[in-house]
């Protein structure tokens, strides 16, 4: 049990303020259809947006390479159950006999005029989604009612989400009145050419290789819905090939990083690791 | 420990086991009499099996009786169970006849296992499936045959494979057969006409067997450039290299012609060597192809005509058929990917601009692009598309009112029906009734209980995990954080002379689920056997997790025979609790006629509906589609009422989501519930351990 303070202490300088981030290298990214051009008519229109698709497909990526692109800061906010409005808004913190207020990521974001990026937004408290409401229309203002102030966006603010719709839970559905004010793009893993130059790229590894992890990958993503949630994503396989390019065997280093990362049922593992054996 | 049974106390326990199929001239005498020798461990065996034989069929349960005596003297317990389990597999598929065959015909199963540690299609058949599931992206199935062959959607593989020392290495020969005949659907071999090809031979059947020899030949050398690890497996099967004279079949561009051309060279010079790992072709594969390259146009002419209706041009009046003009107005650009085979990409496109198609057009393009090779250009033809439903029209003339031929009892219910022809409701359609379900006083619930207790431990201790939703609790005496606002307005008390409150800290409290659940149980008559047990044991284990959990929850069966006779039978009702009355229920499941899905769906959203909850989830446990017996429920006009069902349900507010067994779930059940609000669990036995776990995972 904790014991009772017996005076109010003096906190340290406030360190929680979120540093919006300016890409300076340029990360890379290739474009699986229109949707660099989409985010952009988006941005210059003040639209908020919503990325659509499974895990590991590069929207995180993306974002970056369109923060990159546009040369606007990044706030990136990774949604857990625990995230509540103020975590967003901002809260006041104490120091030295006196609050101060701290913006939260959200704030900070609409200050700076940077694209504030909320990460697997589903996973947040429903509260909290409805925070981004007046944010996310044409009103484009945030209010901080404990703060008695209300900010408005400038154009150069953007809000974008990602949201996975491959999640069973019914609890974890976005609701309408928050899906219908963002501009949706909808991702998918990238065709075999473009997925095979990707895993070539980020690990290093050669031609053949990527060949047959895309193959792995095609396998996989056959089983979403008979056993697996989720077929293998091109993150999990670009971790596959960086391990193979390091030396470890293709049979440990798959197992590893695609096939432990997929599934606990023994029986799928074995069967991820016959397709393992199959194709290299 | 139990001690052996005597001759004549095993008579008595034979003659109550199976006195349904004893009579005077057939007595328990003489199996008594042979199971009396065996150990006793053997006799509980033997017992224990006839029992569990007997729910599906009592003649089974005999048959294995005569047989086991035999199967003890060159079989470990292992084998014999999945020579069980192979004989109730045969029995649930081809009937009584067949079934008994496998138990009679013990000495295929007994003739291999010397010296070699057989592989069994029964332990390895989830890994294939999975397997043949990842290669294909198309649903296969598998099933067991004396020779590999496939019609190009059931792959079958021979129930044992004991021809190599150890049990990985026969394994290996599975996975090699189920890649050969996956690669004949998907490389190709059935685009000629085999049957025509060798009939012209003086012996045809050589002339299959040999063709079927140039095949796998063909196919291995096309395996190898995608799944070398299988090639691999393969040529160390032969051992040798290839002959010279079948060199034509290796090159990257061979098809199955090049194979016809080399067996009109090579008949009556080289035969067709007989391996465990050759595959065998039959003609009847052709007309399995052909009915669904029939059945897929079709599919995909009405797929993508609604598709465009409801999504892509939606201006159009609804009261029009959607016909031809909307179809021609696709277009479909295939590429196949030669370079390194991965597969074949198509692009789709509406009024000339690219689309993405919804997941199951994709899977029928590229089931078809995978039977074809291309789409041929008819296929975005409209045809007279409307022949099917003007037959339907027709049939459908006795729209008479339910009312009038029914008693007026206080727990009969009317229900609309929805007519997709007609685009609207038939009014006062179904009659149905809630009946209760007669309780069964055997130790049905304890014994399962029993057979899953380390299961059921785990389980609890899982859901105990899930026990509430964290809540910050604000303004308390104790608690692990700060709470700030407590604090200035305390800090502010402190200044102006007031008394300092103590209430300075939050503290989390798990809070209740609101959730509300309804599970409605398949009590078909196709449930008989197995798959009521399965589902029986399920909402054991089911009852036993949401005890721990709190969650409010109700059982519900249905049935019915016909829209007059459409049944619910209570099992638990919201306001019970989990007693034994309830317990004795569910042991008293028994299979009933058909499912009338529709129905029961909007009358347990009724009941969903009169419970307060935040969330509120109606699961249905299902083996099949909507199907009712003759008022042509079975087909579109079914899954269309069910789909109206789950929509009215939807926007009442509750959610629906649908466990399965159904292995063609796939092909109707995203179009009833969504591409995510499902589950298939393709194996019966496991469905007790799955469905407590998906419940969780739907709710966490």
């Amino acid at each position: 049990m904790p014991t009772k303070p017996t005076k109010v202490a003096p906190l340290a300088t406030p360190s929680l303020q979120t540093e919006a981030r300016f890409i300076t290298t340029q990360p890379y990214y290739e474009a699986v259809g229109n949707e660099i051009a989409l985010f952009e008519a988006a941005y210059a229109s003040t639209l908020p947006v919503l990325l659509k698709g499974p895990t590991g497909c590069g929207k995180t990526r993306f974002i970056e390479h369109m923060a990159w692109k546009l040369k606007r800061p990044l706030v990136t906010v990774s949604c857990h159950d625990d995230l509540t409005a103020a975590d967003l808004v901002g809260r006041y913190l104490i120091t030295s006999n006196e609050t101060v207020w701290v913006d939260g990521p959200l704030a900070h974001a609409v200050r700076a005029g940077a694209i504030c990026y909320l990460d697997e937004v589903v996973e947040a408290r429903r509260d909290t989604t409805v925070v981004i409401h007046p944010l996310a229309d044409d009103r484009r203002i945030l209010p901080m009612e404990k703060h008695g102030e209300l900010l408005q966006a400038p154009p150069e603010f953007l809000l974008a989400m990602s949201y996975n719709p491959g999640y069973q839970s019914v609890l974890k559905e976005l609701k309408q009145s928050t899906r219908q004010r963002f501009v949706a793009i909808d991702f998918d893993y990238p065709d075999s050419t473009l997925e095979e130059k990707i895993i070539v790229t980020e690990s290093g590894t050669d031609a053949s290789t990527a060949a047959a992890l895309v193959r792995l990958a095609q396998m996989t993503r056959n089983l979403k819905g008979n056993g697996l949630d989720e077929g293998a994503s091109t993150r999990l396989l670009v971790h596959a090939a960086k391990l193979i390019a390091r030396g470890i065997p293709a049979a440990t280093a798959c197992h590893s990083a695609i096939a432990e990362a997929l599934s606990d049922d023994p029986e799928m593992l074995r069967a991820i690791d016959e397709f393992v054996a199959a194709v290299f | 420990m139990s001690k052996k049974f005597t001759a004549a106390e095993l008579h008595n326990k034979l003659v109550y086991l199976l006195s349904p199929v004893l009579s005077s001239r057939r007595t328990a005498a003489p199996l008594a009499g042979s199971l009396a020798p065996l150990m006793c461990e053997q006799q509980d065996f033997v017992l224990h099996w006839i029992e569990v034989i007997n729910r599906s069929n009592y003649e089974m349960g005999y048959q294995f009786a005569a047989a086991a005596p035999a199967a003890f003297k060159k079989l470990d317990n292992a084998a014999i169970e999945a020579w069980i389990i192979q004989a109730m597999d045969t029995y649930d598929r081809d009937g009584l006849h067949r079934g008994s065959q496998v138990f009679k015909q013990i000495e295929t199963w007994t003739q291999a296992a010397s010296g070699t540690e057989m592989a069994t299609f029964e332990e390895h058949a989830h890994v294939l499936e999975l397997f043949v599931c990842g290669l294909a992206g198309r649903p296969l199935q598998l099933d067991t045959a004396n020779e590999p062959w496939t019609d190009t959607e059931t792959l079958y593989l021979p129930p044992h494979i004991a021809v190599l020392p150890s049990k990985a290495e026969n394994f290996s020969i599975y996975k090699v057969l189920a890649t050969l005949l996956w690669a004949q659907g998907r490389y190709g071999t059935f685009h000629a006409d085999l049957a025509a090809a060798c009939i012209g031979f003086a012996e045809p059947a050589r002339a299959t067997a040999l063709l079927s020899h140039l095949e796998n030949l063909r196919l291995e050398a096309r395996i190898s450039r995608v799944l070398p690890g299988i090639a691999r497996d393969l040529a160390r099967l032969r051992g040798s290299a290839i002959d010279d004279r079948c060199a034509v079949l290796t090159t990257p561009n061979a098809t199955v012609n090049h194979s016809i051309a080399l067996l009109h060279r090579l008949y009556g010079v080289i035969d067709a060597p007989r391996h465990a790992w050759s595959t065998q072709l039959r003609p009847a594969a052709q007309n399995v192809r052909e009915a669904r390259i029939k059945r897929e146009q079709s599919e995909l002419a009405a797929a993508l005509a609604e598709w465009a209706q409801n999504e892509l041009a939606p201006e159009n009046d609804p009261g029009t058929e959607p016909g031809t003009e909307t179809l021609e107005r696709f277009q479909i650009n295939a590429t196949v990917n030669a370079e390194n085979d991965s597969g074949i990409d198509f692009e789709l496109q509406f009024d000339g601009a690219p689309l993405a198609p919804p997941e199951h057009v994709r899977q029928l393009l590229d089931s078809i692009l995978q039977d074809l090779g291309d789409i041929p250009d008819d296929y975005l033809q409209g045809t007279g598309a409307d022949d099917a439903s003007a037959r339907e029209d027709a049939e459908e003339n006795e729209s008479t009112d339910a009312r009038p031929d029914t008693n007026h009892e206080d727990t009969t219910h009317f229900y609309n029906e929805w007519d997709y022809k007609r685009r609207h409701y038939r009014k006062n359609w179904c009659v149905l009734r809630e009946l209760d379900v007669n309780p069964a006083t055997n130790n049905f619930v304890a014994e399962t209980l029993s057979k899953y207790r380390p299961q059921i431990t785990q389980l609890r201790r899982t859901f105990e995990m899930l026990r509430g939703e964290d809540k910050v609790l604000k303004r308390q005496a104790v608690g692990d954080d700060i709470d700030f606002d407590a604090l200035v307005s305390a800090y502010a008390d402190l200044k102006s002379g007031h008394e300092l409150s103590d209430r300075l800290f939050t503290r989390r409290h798990k809070n209740e689920r609101d959730l509300a659940v309804l599970f409605m149980v398949d009590m078909s008559g196709s449930t008989k056997g197995w798959i009521n047990d399965a589902e029986r044991e399920s909402l054991v284990m089911l009852c036993e997790a949401l005890e721990v959990l709190g969650d409010r929850y109700a059982i519900y069966g249905f049935s019915g025979l016909t829209r007059k006779r459409c049944e619910i039978y209570r099992i638990k009702r919201f306001d019970e609790t989990y007693d034994n009355n309830v317990r004795q229920r569910i042991a008293g499941i028994t299979p009933q006629d058909y499912t009338r899905m529709g129905v029961a769906i909007r009358h347990l959203t009724k009941l969903l509906n009169q419970i307060d909850a935040r969330t509120k989830l109606l699961i249905t446990l299902s083996d099949g589609k909507p199907d009712d017996y003759s008022d042509h429920y079975r087909g579109a006009y079914g899954i269309e009422d069910t789909r109206q069902a789950l929509i009215e349900a939807h926007r009442a507010g509750v959610k629906p989501y649908c466990i399965t067994i159904d292995s063609e779930a796939r092909d109707y059940l995203p179009h009833l519930y969504g591409p995510v609000n499902w589950t298939l669990v393709d194996d019966v036995k496991r469905l007790p351990l799955k469905v407590a776990d998906i419940y969780r995972r739907l709710t966490a």
